[in-house]
Formats: structure tokens, sequence, C-alpha cells
């Protein structure tokens, strides 16, 4: 990967719409793109910071659920969402941060796990606000053809992974990752960790939102089993990286690609869509023992599995 | 207060049942130092297994707990030599290779379940499921009518024999001394000669084959279907944070404290909410008492 | 004048006290040797001073100023920076991506941190192992990695926590020397070790710690000579 493989590639996204591709293509590459964003933040928090979120459906429902209650409850354009749950995740980010950031390690990711169920039994039951069960829906959406929603993720998905990258080569990357390495000698070295595990988080969660509110636009539907879910959620999200490659540029990347068409496959044969979790899961259980740093982290062995001689970084 | 005696009744029952799910997270988190996230699906398992049983051999479900315990100790030792070991040897860099390693095992475990039986809500109609004892048939001049329900006792009373049972294995046998020792100082034992390795396996065994004798005592009283493993998860989880990571008796306080503080929430703000009590109480063990109930009682703090 | 002041600092854990009523200061410029036997409380009055522990009574102050109850990372701040006895590299970094982790401290962006992390790496002399994942780094350069990134926060006064315990004899000559060096630069230090030949050769000052209670103070030669050390480290029978 050369310095500008990145703008090639994103050259290369700009200019598919022109090919004239199907809407169920524009669909899957859409799905692809906003899984990127959240791999990819999911990545910034716990690939190089090392905390383990297993609840960032907690943040994409709050992105999700502030374009919606502002669309339904305050009858502003769905879009405004994107802004405004830039407000809510960092808020969000913040309470949650506060209570799970003084657990560690494998704490940390269960208390996270929970959040997430408590986001998710609050939408259920604040009926007034949220519609409960009902969800939310948008009575029209801003474009039949997904060519526009198409441009607006990638855009997203760009910038995040710029900003992200950015993020990880600064001195905020090299604090995150001493973290991750040692937390007690990143403290004595001078780190405030209790901080920078808190900004870590909070970039996280915003650009989680994002991808959140922009689903809320892009379905035109949500309620809380789908956005607050544990495992089409929460656990996608970590498949997503581990199977692309934790704390590497484009391992949310590979990773998002792999498991949207995976799981377009999956669905595609009948009788298997059923046992689409036990597929998922037996795929994860396989990668953690084999590919425990994911095709980009493992790349050598990935290639010398594949008979491929001449692999590369 | 006719009202709050009866919930409170019923808190201390779900409490008891609650231990026991409580007891298999917390020796398996002492021992192994990971958290098993696909504890509530042993679970599950275990009930199902109960459920076969008696719908297809009119098997009691207290009795099923001879097959279900033998059964899932083999199932959690299974797990822990053949997926968990190799994990545990496995260079990555994230150290919560592991716990994610148990969420996949859950999700294979309860989509299997789907396949097998749907998605179904079932229950076992065991002849005894709504007797319950009343206060008044006692006592006729009784100021206020309380009942007890027969299935909830009976399942709180073996939950407490199971535990007591477990007490007595945990201090007087070798095997419990061992894992015991294996859960306080891990590198101290394995130097005393405890073969700690097999500790591991035995243990996770142990926890699954409580968790799964749990499900044997929830199945008169509770339907099943399969995603209900998730919930109970969290349930040990937070039992095990608030009673204190890896106790005993923190576990068995976590238990009864949750069961009775749920049981408050439901009758008091509604059914919908008894997982946000549960949740509350959670964020508050977290931030207030970090060291979990047992942490409360006795003041010494280990040094590193 | 003194630089740090340790004033009647007890620490307890429960029941056990591990340090109590410990006092002793350093002037600004020297080399203070602190020693006693295993479990002496020697590590623990460390981590009350660099702030992991707040002690039980007692306070440490830095420079005229009370440090104690603050956060490890603000006492660092302050210029007193610390290694650990059991090696904590951020093992899949880079040796240079260790030191400039620890760099950043005072650097406002990357280039000035790298410099500094260069400059200490070669003043250590690691330079040469820079792009070595410190994992793979065998223990001698691990211990001097550990005095690179405490170094590289740029300190008035470094702690270190047996920084020659297990090396061999040319190591521990080359470490004898740099910590020579670090004293030349006007960096005071507190060191824990517990090879006399080190303690005797660079110390200007000693203080003995016997469970967690001082029993001396004084210069090398006081100390060697010193009956109640004896007796600390051989025991009663051989003293009498």
């Amino acid at each position: 990967m050369n310095k500008y493989s990145p703008f090639l590639l994103l050259g290369l996204l700009a200019l598919l719409p022109f090919v004239g591709l199907s809407s169920y293509m524009m669909h899957i590459l859409i799905l692809f793109l906003m899984w990127s964003v959240i791999g990819i933040a999911w990545n910034l928090l716990s690939g190089y910071c090392g905390q383990v979120s297993f609840g960032h459906a907690a943040f994409f429902g709050i992105g999700a659920y502030t374009a919606g209650i502002f669309y339904a409850k305050v009858g502003i354009s769905a879009w405004w969402g994107m802004p405004l749950s830039i407000i809510a995740s960092t808020i969000a980010a913040l309470v949650i941060g506060y209570i799970c950031l003084r657990l560690r390690g494998p704490f940390f990711a269960l208390a996270t796990l929970a959040m997430g169920m408590i986001l998710k039994v609050i939408a259920e039951n604040l009926t007034d606000f949220t519609g409960g069960d009902i969800g939310i829906m948008l009575q029209q959406r801003t474009w039949v053809d997904k060519t526009g929603y198409y441009y607006i993720i990638l855009a997203i998905a760009a910038i995040s992974f710029f900003v992200v990258k950015k993020i990880v080569e600064s001195k905020l990357g090299y604090y995150f990752v001493a973290i991750r390495e040692d937390q007690d000698a990143a403290e004595s070295l001078g780190i405030n960790t209790t901080l920078y595990k808190t900004i870590a988080l909070c970039i996280s969660a915003v650009i989680t939102g994002i991808a959140g509110a922009f689903y809320m636009n892009y379905m035109g539907y949500i309620d809380p089993k789908v956005v607050f879910a544990l495992h089409d959620i929460s656990i996608i999200t970590i498949m997503v990286v581990m199977v692309g490659g934790v704390a590497t540029y484009w391992g949310p990347v590979v990773g998002s690609l792999i498991m949207v068409m995976l799981a377009e496959l999956i669905r595609s044969i009948p009788k298997l869509g059923e046992a689409h979790h036990t597929f998922f899961g037996v795929l994860l259980i396989l990668i953690i023992i084999f590919m425990p740093n994911g095709i980009v982290g493992d790349f050598r062995k990935f290639a010398k599995f594949f008979g491929v001689r001449r692999a590369q970084r | 207060m006719e009202v709050l005696l009866q919930t409170l009744i019923a808190g201390l029952l779900l409490g008891g049942l609650y231990a026991l799910i409580g007891l298999g997270m917390t020796l398996i988190m002492g021992v192994m130092k990971i958290i098993n996230l696909a504890h509530g699906e042993l679970m599950m398992v275990g009930m199902y297994v109960a459920y076969v049983l008696f719908s297809a051999f009119h098997i009691d479900p207290y009795l099923s707990i001879i097959v279900v315990a033998p059964l899932l100790f083999l199932l959690g030792i299974v797990f822990q030599k053949y997926l968990i070991n190799p994990v545990l040897r496995v260079e990555a860099i994230l150290p919560e290779n592991q716990v994610i390693l148990t969420v996949g095992i859950g999700m294979v475990l309860a989509n299997v379940a789907t396949i097998i039986f749907s998605s179904n809500y079932q229950s076992t109609p065991v002849s005894y499921a709504t007797t319950a004892w009343y206060l008044t048939d006692f006592w006729k001049g009784a100021p206020l009518e309380l009942s007890l329900s027969l299935p909830w006792s009976v399942s709180f009373v073996f939950a407490i024999f199971i535990t007591t049972g477990l007490w007595f294995f945990l201090s007087k046998t070798d095997t419990g001394k061992s894992i015991r020792a294996t859960a306080q100082d891990y590198d101290a034992a394995l130097l005393m000669g405890v073969n700690v390795k097999k500790m591991r396996v035995v243990t996770f065994g142990l926890g699954s084959a409580l968790v799964g004798s749990a499900g044997c005592l929830f199945i008169p009283i509770y339907y099943l279907y399969p995603d209900l493993g998730g919930q109970f998860t969290l349930i040990a989880f937070v039992i095990t944070i608030l009673g204190g990571l890896g106790s005993t008796i923190g576990a068995i306080i976590g238990g009864i404290i949750l069961g009775v503080f749920e049981s408050l929430t439901a009758t008091y703000l509604g059914m919908g909410w008894a997982p946000v009590g549960r949740f509350a109480i959670f964020i508050l063990a977290l931030i207030f008492i970090p060291g979990g109930i047992v942490s409360l009682f006795k003041k010494r703090r280990l040094a590193r | 004048m003194s630089l740090l002041e340790v004033k009647n600092i007890s620490m307890h854990f429960g029941g056990l006290a591990a340090v109590s009523n410990a006092s002793f200061d350093i002037k600004k410029g020297e080399i203070l040797a602190l020693i006693g036997p295993n479990g002496a409380g020697k590590t623990t009055l460390f981590n009350v001073i660099n702030g992991f522990y707040n002690p039980t009574k007692g306070e440490v102050l830095y420079k005229g100023k009370r440090i104690s109850g603050l956060k490890p990372h603000k006492i660092c701040e302050r210029g007193l920076a610390r290694t650990f006895q059991i090696v904590k590299p951020l093992q899949r970094m880079s040796v240079l991506d260790n030191v400039i982790a620890s760099a950043f401290l005072r650097a406002n962006n990357k280039n000035d941190a790298t410099a500094i992390a260069e400059e200490t790496l070669r003043f250590t002399g690691l330079y040469e192992d820079r792009d070595v994942i410190s994992k793979g780094l065998p223990l001698g350069k691990r211990k001097r990695l550990e005095i690179a990134r405490a170094l590289a926060t740029q300190p008035d006064m470094l702690l270190l926590d047996e920084s020659c315990a297990g090396l061999n004899p040319s190591e521990l000559n080359q470490s004898i020397d740099i910590i020579k060096k670090i004293r030349d630069r006007g960096i005071t230090i507190l060191i824990i070790e517990h090879h006399m030949k080190v303690i005797m050769s660079i110390s200007d000052r000693i203080v003995v710690l016997s469970y967690g209670e001082k029993i001396a103070e004084g210069t090398p030669a006081e100390i060697s000579n010193n009956q109640l050390v004896i007796e600390a480290y051989l025991g009663e029978a051989h003293s009498a």
C-alpha cells in the first residue's frame, strides 16, 4: 500500500456509479461503506487504544435515534441528524466513558455491552419519545435513486479514514497505542490515561453515531431491535475489524467488504439464511484461532496459506 | 404492605436461582480470568435438554438435572479444551480474543437451537406449575394474604442444595481446594504442583454444569426460547460485578439483591422496566462499589 | 536544598504495613540509593512517590510542593519520572516509538518528539536498536529502554527501580556509566538496587529500609559498617 492508494481507491469508488450499477449493487456498496465507517470507528477505540467495546450499537443507535426523534418530534429533516448526532454521541460517550472506563480489559468490554443493552431497553420503553417497538419511519425518503446516498456515505467513509489515519500518526495515536500496550507504564510516562481513553471513545462514538444517522436517512425506518442489536450491530462491528485486521488502516475496509459480501451470499442461498448466525459464529471462532490479527494484519500468514510467494505489507 | 411482602418473597426466590447462575460465572472468571459470554447460552442448552426429556420421556425437569449436569460438564470441558485453550496460546493484539471467542460459541449455540426447535416460545406443562400455598389456608385469621408458589419454592430449595454441595466440594475436596488455589494465585498454584491446566478445564465444566442445572430449575417456572441466553449472561455478569469478581459468597449475595430489586421494579414500575432496574444496579455498583459487595465486608486491600 | 522530601510516609494494605513512618530527603543533584532486603517496602515507596498509591499517612513534597495524592501522570509532568523493576516496554512498538511516546510530554509535534527520542537513544546507547520491536529486545536492553523512556520525559529527577538487576558484567558497567552521565546532566537520582558494586560506586548517600522502616541513613562508608544494616541483611545469628 503506497501513499497514493487511498486516493486512487477513492477516485475509483467515486466513478463507480457512472458504470450504471443496478440498484441492488448500489445497496451492497452503500452497506460496504457504512460498515467500513463503523469498523474504522471501532478500530480507533479498540484496535489502537485497546479498549475493546462490545457495545458500539449504543452509539449507532443514538445517532439513528437522534435523526429519527428530531424528524418525528421536532419536524425537521432527518439529515439534521448528522450534525446533531455529533453532539448526542459525544454526550453519550462522556457518560458511558465515565462509567465504563474505570474498568480494564474484558470488564470494560462487558460493561459497554451492558450499556448497549440498557439503551435498547430504554428505547423500547420510552414510547412517547421513541415510538417504542413500533419504531420511527420517514414519511418519504429524500431520493428514490441510491446515488445520492452513495456519495454521502462515501464522503463520510473517506473523511473517517483520513481523520483516523491522521490521529493515529499524531501524538494522540502514540498515546493510544501506549495505553493499549501498558496502561501503568503509560500513566507513569506522563500520559493522562483517563483523558486519552475518553478522547478515543468520543471520536469513535461520533463517527459511529454519524453512521447511525445516515442509516436512519437511508433505510427510512428504525426500531430498537434493529439499531441497538447486540449480534447484528455490536458483534458484527467487531467481526468486520477482526476479519480485516485489528489496528491496521485498511483492516476495517477489507473486513467490511468481506463481511457484507458473505452476508449477502448466505442470504441468497436458500435454507442457509436461517443459519447465518451459526455461520458467522463459526467464522468468528476460526478467525480468532487461526488469524487473530485479521487478513491485513496476518497477511504473510494468509498469503502463505494460499501459496502466494512474494508477500508484501 | 401485602404487595410489598409478596414482591420480596418472589424476589428472594428468584434471587436464589440467580445466585446459581452467578456462581458458575464467578468460578470461571476467578480461575481463568476470562468472561464466558456463552454462559447464558449454556443454560439455554440445559433447558432444551430438560425440555426434550420432559416432552419425549415425561421426565420431571427437576429429575433431569441428573442428566443435564454431567452433559453440560462434558460440553464445558470440550469448549475449554478444544476452543478456548488453543486461543490462550495465540499471539494477538487484543487479549479480549477469548471473550470474543465465547461470543462466537454463544451465537452458534443459540442459532442451532433455533434451527432445531424454531424460535417459538415453549414451556414444560408440569402438573404443579400453578400450585401454591396460601397463608390463609394455614392461618385463618391472617391479617394479610400471602402465597408461595410450589415450583418456585422447590427450585429455590434445589438451588440451596446445589450451592451447599458446591461449597462442600470447594472447601473439602482436593480438587476443590486446587481450584480455589488456582483462582487465588495462578503462579503459586503452579509452583505448588497443582495441575492448573486440568483445573481450568474442570472449572469450565463445573461452571457449565452449574448454569445448566440452573436451567433445569428455571424450566418449571419460565418459558424457553433460543435467544434467552444473552439476557442470562448479562444477569450473571451483573451479579459478579455486584458481588465482587471471583467471589462465591459475593455471587450469592449479589444474586439475591438482584432478584429482590428486579421484583420490586417489576411490581412498581412495570415488567418492561425490570431489565432497566437490573442495569441501574449494575451502574451504581460500578460507580460506588467497584470491588463489589464483598469488598465492603473485608477491608483488606491486597498489594499487587 | 531538598528536591524531594519524604515525610513520615506509611503505606498500609489492610493490616499489613508495607512502609511505616519513613522519612528522608534528597538534595538536588545527588544520587541516593534505597536498599534493603526483599520485601522491605522499597518498590511500595516508589509507588507512593510516583503516585500509584496514595499513602495512608504522611506526605511527599517535590520542589517544595505536595505531590502525594496526585495521579502518576501529573507527577511525571512536574518532572519526576520512574522506571519499573519488572520492565514494562510498550511491547508491539519499536524502540524508537516507545521513546517518542514519552517524548511527546514535552514536545508539541512529532518532529520535536522524534528529535528528543533519537537524542535519548544515542545517550543510552540504544540508537542502533531503534527499529527493533521492543518485545524482541534482550533483558539488558529492555532495562535500558526503561531508562531511556523515563529520560525522554525530560525529568529533573529519576526513580530507578532495580535498573541493573539481571545484567551481565559488561552491561552492568554500561548502565553504571549511563547513570553517572545522567547525574552529570544535573538530574537527581533515587535508585533501588541490590547490587553492592553499583551502590558503592555511584551513590552519594544510602537509605536502608527493613520491614518498611528506615533503619539507617548515611554515606556508603558509614552504611557498610553499620551494625543494624548487617543484622538486617544477614540475620541476628551472624552478628552475635
